[in-house]
Parts: structure tokens; sequence; C-alpha cells
């Protein structure tokens, strides 16, 4: 044990007193995680409930849904879905899913509350950024959620906001003048808030690392926030800027995104010559890291929750980590692949197309290395357990499916379609929500001191996981058969003859939905009145299972901070506590498989 | 398969031996982490961990980069594409202002070594040595109602924000710097006021001096952008 003064100059804040200080502004990054995690847990039950909505609407397009004139002024006379309003549901859905559930829950959320601990660390350099970067990210989510108080609500240009609808104003349909002028402000203020906290983890991982925490011997989720932070520095970075002129050719008057000569409902726009493909290549600079910022986090809870339960380390921890990097690396590289259709040369479709495909490579040695180890291995089967399991089965299931989008030729056919609907939502929604679903089975044992009930837990998950193929497998039949993307309704064409496979989808989506009561209910249950914690109950190695408390104390660590003298993952090992040797034992062990 | 045995580390040795080493280096708020390796001698393997606010700011200035870097491809892109690009002179006194932001660094960095002579326990300083350092503040005070000038400059010939695609970016650029100038005004101030309660850690002047020194090279860097595509 060494004494803190090393560290105590930048971290150490004493505890807070008053309520306020130690609930709401506190600058304890345990409690800004918490934060981070329950903001993504309003979000998540708002984006859930958008996409019911517009699941009904999709099986049974006139049926009034009671009280939905509620939402919107004028979207929806007589309880019935106008056109324009689903898709500022959908609209809304996908910003309010991708930023504030996939975004903060496996990065913010987690990774606030464990990485300091894990690294050894009292708390993050900069922890006035920290609570900046919390109440910065939930001041864009009233931005957002206020657009559905504005006179014609929400915008309606989807998640990506493709100029020049995104830049023309009000003339571009409801919710196109101030709807998008608040999502941008929205977007911007959220990237501020993503940017302190990625400074603070990459500071973190960097510069707080206890005596004896090389890098080698940060667990595998701290390695995949510390590559997600340095993903969202520069994605973010990009974004921000983007959205700035976006407003600017709402509210200026500039014509950044706009070109000459454009017509809409007949007026003749009085912008001139911008480029609307500019737009899209500085939205998916950002948009395309963005999937892996809301997969990576994942990854590494995924792969930290399974070797505990495996009770043995991957195949090779360096090879996991050089792949997650790799992920990071080429999705910059790859962002082309979503503007196939867009009008862009074939050449650069080309050239995106190559990387799109380099980087099955990496995703592929991962997805290895999981299966390599756990094939013989006796897997304790608890929920996090399961719903990890259950991340890899999504990300093959939604992956396999982007090797057809990757190519040119067949995504031309497809990008318009639910064939893609169906492979993000697995390979980067339903992944990243079994992620979390991972983290908070495993970890909230330690965040709350009481054991969520397993029972319930397993039962969450069979349902989810099952609710979750059922969902998104039809989509990609649909795609296939030609049901284009963002339409709310289906004439009497080609198309009718799948509506009864969207009710099956509707149904489906519902169940899956009514199923999730489970785990608020184990949730909430469980913080109250749950069995108590050990301090270390699934027998982890890493620092986080060290800590002289359950719940952590203020400082994470007491008196002094832990030293570090082992591998992360030290199992099959046999020692005074039984097949683990944590990172902090001093203890003398026979271990096979130390490398870092 | 290597098999390694592990001693009890004897960490307080290590310490003492290298006592003299960490003292200074945590002085001069420097750390040196110990590595344990998993080999039976405990080998004092030095990872250099610099203190925060010296990483903190290059991941800062790395983020600030990409946003610039995204405004510099926009602009490209808008003027290739473009057949409504305007071209205007730049107002001569962008040329006076990166003088005074020129100057304003090599005072920062006289202030800041004069700082460090001083934080090093240097007592033959004539005056306080934060006197350079509200020099700096001076200059880039002057720098920021400098590029005001130029912006009320090119109004007056009519050049608004949503004129054209050049101006557009001629305003937009030069606001974000001229942002974050005053943000560095801000870090000048609060190390000026540390300074002058004697809790500035060199760390903290370090870091404020390279993020000043950048937010010049950035502007050298935007002046020659905005010469050659405007």
């Amino acid at each position: 044990m060494h004494d803190m003064s090393a560290h105590a100059h930048v971290a150490h804040h004493a505890p807070p007193t008053s309520f306020i200080r130690k609930h709401i502004f506190s600058l304890d990054h345990k409690v800004i995680g918490k934060q981070y995690y329950g903001l993504a847990l309003v979000a998540v039950l708002i984006g859930m409930f958008f996409s019911w909505l517009m699941r009904i609407h999709l099986g049974w397009t006139n049926y009034a849904i009671p009280g939905l004139r509620l939402l919107s002024s004028n979207g929806a006379p007589g309880n019935v879905m106008t056109p324009e309003f689903y898709l500022q549901l959908m609209t809304m859905h996908a910003t309010i899913m991708v930023f504030f559930v996939l975004t903060t829950a496996p990065f913010a959320a987690f990774g606030n509350y464990f990485l300091p601990i894990q690294v050894g660390a009292e708390d993050m350099p900069f922890p006035h950024f920290n609570m900046m970067s919390f109440w910065v990210t939930f001041v864009g989510f009233l931005v957002l959620v206020a657009s559905f108080f504005v006179s014609d609500g929400p915008t309606l240009g989807g998640w990506t906001q493709y100029a020049p609808l995104s830049a023309v104003g009000s003339v571009g349909g409801p919710g196109e003048g101030t709807g998008v002028v608040l999502w941008a402000a929205s977007i911007a203020i959220f990237c501020v808030g993503q940017l302190l906290g990625s400074l603070n983890f990459i500071t973190t991982t960097l510069d707080m690392r206890t005596r004896g925490m090389s890098m080698w011997r940060l667990p595998l989720c701290t390695w995949g926030w510390f590559i997600t932070s340095c993903m969202g520095l520069t994605a973010f970075a990009v974004l921000m800027p983007a959205c700035i002129l976006l407003i600017l050719d709402h509210v200026a008057g500039t014509s950044f995104f706009v070109p000459s000569n454009l017509v809409i409902n007949d007026q003749l726009q009085p912008h001139s010559g911008g480029s609307t493909l500019l737009w899209q290549h500085l939205f998916w600079f950002f948009g395309h890291p963005e999937v892996y910022i809301a997969i990576v986090p994942g990854m590494g809870i995924v792969s930290h929750v399974l070797i505990t339960n495996m009770r043995k380390p991957m195949l090779s921890h360096r090879v996991l980590i050089y792949s997650m990097a790799a992920l990071g690396v080429l999705s910059y590289m790859v962002y082309g692949h979503h503007m196939f259709v867009s009008g862009m040369n074939p050449v650069s479709s080309l050239a995106f197309s190559f990387p799109t495909l380099m980087i099955t490579i990496p995703s592929t040695i991962i997805v290895l290395i999981w299966l390599g180890s756990l094939y013989g291995s006796k897997l304790r089967i608890n929920t996090a357990a399961l719903f990890s399991l259950g991340f890899i089965s999504m990300f093959i299931s939604g992956g396999v499916s982007g090797f057809f989008l990757a190519q040119p030729s067949t995504d031309i056919m497809l990008h318009a379609t639910y064939f893609v609907v169906g492979h993000f939502h697995m390979v980067m929604g339903v992944a990243a929500m079994f992620g979390i679903f991972a983290g908070t089975y495993f970890w909230f044992p330690k965040m709350f001191g009481r054991m969520m009930n397993e029972t319930l837990g397993k039962l969450h998950f069979w349902l989810t996981f099952v609710g979750a193929y059922a969902i998104f497998m039809p989509f990609h039949y649909l795609g296939m058969a030609g049901n284009v993307r963002r339409y709310q309704a289906f004439a009497p064409d080609y198309m009718q003859p799948l509506i009864p496979l969207h009710r099956f989808i509707t149904v489906a989506a519902l169940l899956t939905g009514i199923s999730q009561l489970i785990f608020l209910y184990n949730l909430v249950h469980s913080r109250f009145w749950g069995q108590p914690a050990t301090d270390n109950p699934w027998q982890g190695t890493s620092l986080e299972w060290s800590t002289p408390t359950t719940p952590p104390p203020h400082n994470n660590f007491g008196d002094q901070l832990p030293e570090v003298y082992h591998d992360p993952y030290q199992y099959g090992v046999e020692s005074s506590v039984g097949d683990y040797v944590m990172q902090a034992s001093h203890e003398k062990v026979d271990t096979a498989h130390e490398e870092a | 398969m290597a098999t390694t045995v592990h001693e009890p580390p004897r960490i307080e040795e290590q310490v003492e031996r290298h006592g003299d080493r960490s003292q200074l280096t945590s002085d001069s708020g420097n750390g040196w982490r110990n590595v344990v390796p998993p080999d039976r001698e405990l080998r004092l393997v030095q990872e250099y961990a610099p203190p925060p606010a010296s990483t903190g700011i290059w991941v800062a200035l790395a983020a600030i980069s990409m946003s610039f870097a995204a405004l510099t491809s926009a602009l490209v892109v808008r003027k290739g594409g473009s057949l409504d690009w305007r071209h205007f002179t730049l107002p001569t006194i962008l040329y006076l202002n990166t003088l005074l932001l020129l100057a304003s660094s090599v005072t920062l960095e006289i202030g800041r070594r004069r700082v460090a002579r001083f934080m090093g326990g240097s007592k033959n300083q004539s005056a306080s040595p934060a006197q350079w350092l509200y020099i700096t503040l001076g200059f880039g005070l002057l720098f920021v109602a400098g590029q005001y000038a130029a912006w009320r400059q090119l109004s007056a010939e009519g050049l608004y924000l949503a004129t054209n695609p050049s101006s557009s970016f001629f305003y937009v650029l030069t606001a974000a710097h001229a942002l974050h100038v005053l943000g560095g005004l801000g870090g000048l101030m609060r190390v000026i006021h540390k300074l002058n309660r004697l809790t500035l850690r060199r760390s903290t002047l370090d870091a404020t001096s390279r993020y000043w020194h950048f937010m010049d090279g950035l502007w050298i860097y935007l002046l020659l952008l905005l010469w050659a595509k405007l």
C-alpha cells in the first residue's frame, strides 16, 4: 500500500456534507456515473415508448391511440398519427436512443463509476469538468425534449438530419424550423458534455493509474472505455462545429448546406451554392465512430463479465485490446459506407467499401476470441453471463448482415429498406443494450451493496433475448422483400402483403417492452430490499472488488490506494481465497498467464 | 508455458532507494510510477506519468484541432463545388493582430520562465513575477479587440455573416478562434490569481502557456488558410 500523496493534489476532495453537493452537483465520479445511468434509464423509457407508438401505427395505421393528442398539438387529430408525426417520433426515438442511451449508459455511466476504481484512483483528475459533463448532457436532453413543446413540434428529419431539408427552415415541414434548431443545439451541447467526459477518461487512464497498474494490466472494460473516449474526443469535436453550421443556416441565413435554385413547396429558397454532401460528410465522420462508441464499451464489459464467470482469461488479452483499438481507428475510414446512395462519386464508394470489409477482420477476431475462450470453459450461468452471451449472439447476427451492406452493389438495393434497420438495431442497438444489462446485473452489487434477483434476471433475459430476435430478424426479410424504411403506412401495393408481418413485429415489440418491467421492478426492489452483497460476490480480481466497503467510500479505497501485483484476470490458480488471485493481492501464487 | 513465481514485493526498500528522485519530481509536479513486473525481482520500472494537467491539455488541444480540421474541410468542400464563392481582401488590421498575438506568446514565455524561477525559490526578482503575465493578458485583450475591429471593418464594407460563403467562413473561423483565445485569457487570469495566492502549480502554468502558444499557432494557420482560400 502506498499513501495517496502522489495524486492527492489532483483528485482529492473532501466528502460532501450537504444534500445538494452529495447527490446533485456532486464531484464524486461514482455519483456522476449513477446520474448518467439515471438519465439513460429515463431516456430509454421515452425512446421505447416512442417505438411502441410507431409500431402500433405501422401495424394498424388508422388505429386511434388513446391520449396520443397530448403528445402533439397537430400531429394526432382524433388520436390518429399523421405521417409527419410518425417521422417526428422516429427522429426523436433515434436521437434519444443513440445519444442519450447508447452513449451515456455503457460509456459515461459505467465508465464514470468504474474506470477510476479499476485503475486504482481516488477520482478523476478534473472532477469539476466531470460534474459539468453530466449537467451539460442533461441540459442537452432538456433542449431536445423541449422541441415537443414548440408550435410545430420536434424535427422530422431523422437522426441524421440530411441537408437540405434540415437547413431550409419550416418550409421543409413541421419541425424543420425551430425543431431542427433545438435538435442541433441539443446535440452540440451534448458534444460539449461528452468532450469533457472523454478528456477526463483519457487523462484518468493515462495518468491516474496506481502503482503497479501498467497499461496492460488494465481490465478489458477499462480498455474499452479508454478506446471509446479517444473516439469520442475526435468524433464529437467534429459533430459540434457541424451542428453550429447547421444552426447558422437557420438563424443567420448562411448557405453552408443549401444548394442554389432549390425549390421546396413551390418556394424558391433564398440560399445559394451550399453543399448537401458536406453535411453528410461531417455527420458521418462523427456518425460511424459513434456506432463504435456505442458498442466498444459493451465489448469491454462483456469480456470482463465473461472472464469472471468462465474463471479463466481470454485466449489473448492483447489481441483483444489491439482489435478493439483497430475498430476505433478503422471506424474513421469507413464512414462513407453510409453514403453509397448519396450521389457520391462511385470511386469514393469503392474506397470506403474496402476498409468497411477490413473492419470485419478485427470484429471477427474479437468474436473468435470470445467463442474460443468460451469453448470448454465451465461458464457460471448467471444473468450477467447470459446477457453477455446474448451480446455476442446479437453482435454476430447483426454483424453478418453488415457483410452485404459493406458492398456498394448490394447496398444500393438494400440501403433504403428495413434490412439496414434490422442490421443496426441488432449489431448496435440491442447488442449495446445487452452490454448495459450485463453491466447492470454484474456491477449492481458493487454500486448499491445489494444483489439483484437472479430468477427475475434470467426471466428478463430470456424474454428480452427471444423478443429481440422476434422483432429484428423479420426486419431483414422485410428489407429483402423491398419494404422501404421510414414509410409510415403501406398503400395497397406490393408492400400490402407485408402488413401481417409488421403486426407480428408490433406484438413482439409490445411484449418485449412490457417484459422490461421485470427489469425495472428488479432494479428498484433490489435497490432497497435486495439481499445484502459481499465485497466481492462474483470472486472477481480487478480493483473494483478490492474496495474497503461496498459501495466504495467517497475516495474509493479509504486511506491508502491499492498496489497492483498481478495481471487483471488471474483465474484458475490456487490461492488462499480460491481459484483466483486479486490484482491487489500480495500473495505469492503460481500463475501461468501473467504477461503484462 | 512460463511459470512465474511472485516474491512479496519489497516496495519500501525501492521507494527509499529512489526517494530523492520521487521527492524531486513530485515537487515539480511530475510523477514517476513504479510498475511491479511479474518476475521475481521487483524492478523499478519507470513508467512516466505526467501530471494530469499536462496530459489533459494535449487531449483538449487534440479535440480543438479536430474541430478546426472539420471546419477547414468544410471550407475546402464548400469552396470546391460552388460557383458563388466571392473573393475578398482580408482587413489589414489582421496582420497587426497577428503581431500582437505573436508578441503575447513571447511575453508569456518570458513570464512563464520568471514564474518558474520564482517558484523554484529564486529571490532576486525586482518586480512581481506576474508582471509579464499581465502584459500577456493585455496583448491578448488587444488581439480580441483587434479581431472585433476587423469584423466591424468587414461589415462596414457590406460583408456580413450571410453575405457570401467566403465571409461566412471568415466569421465562423475567426469567431471560433477568438472564443478560444477568450478561454485562454480566462485561464491566464486564473494563473495570475493562483500565483498571487501562492497556490499555483507548475503544471497549471505550463498547461496554460501551452494552450496559449497553441492558439497562436492556430491563428497563423487560420490566417494562412483565409489568405489562401478567401
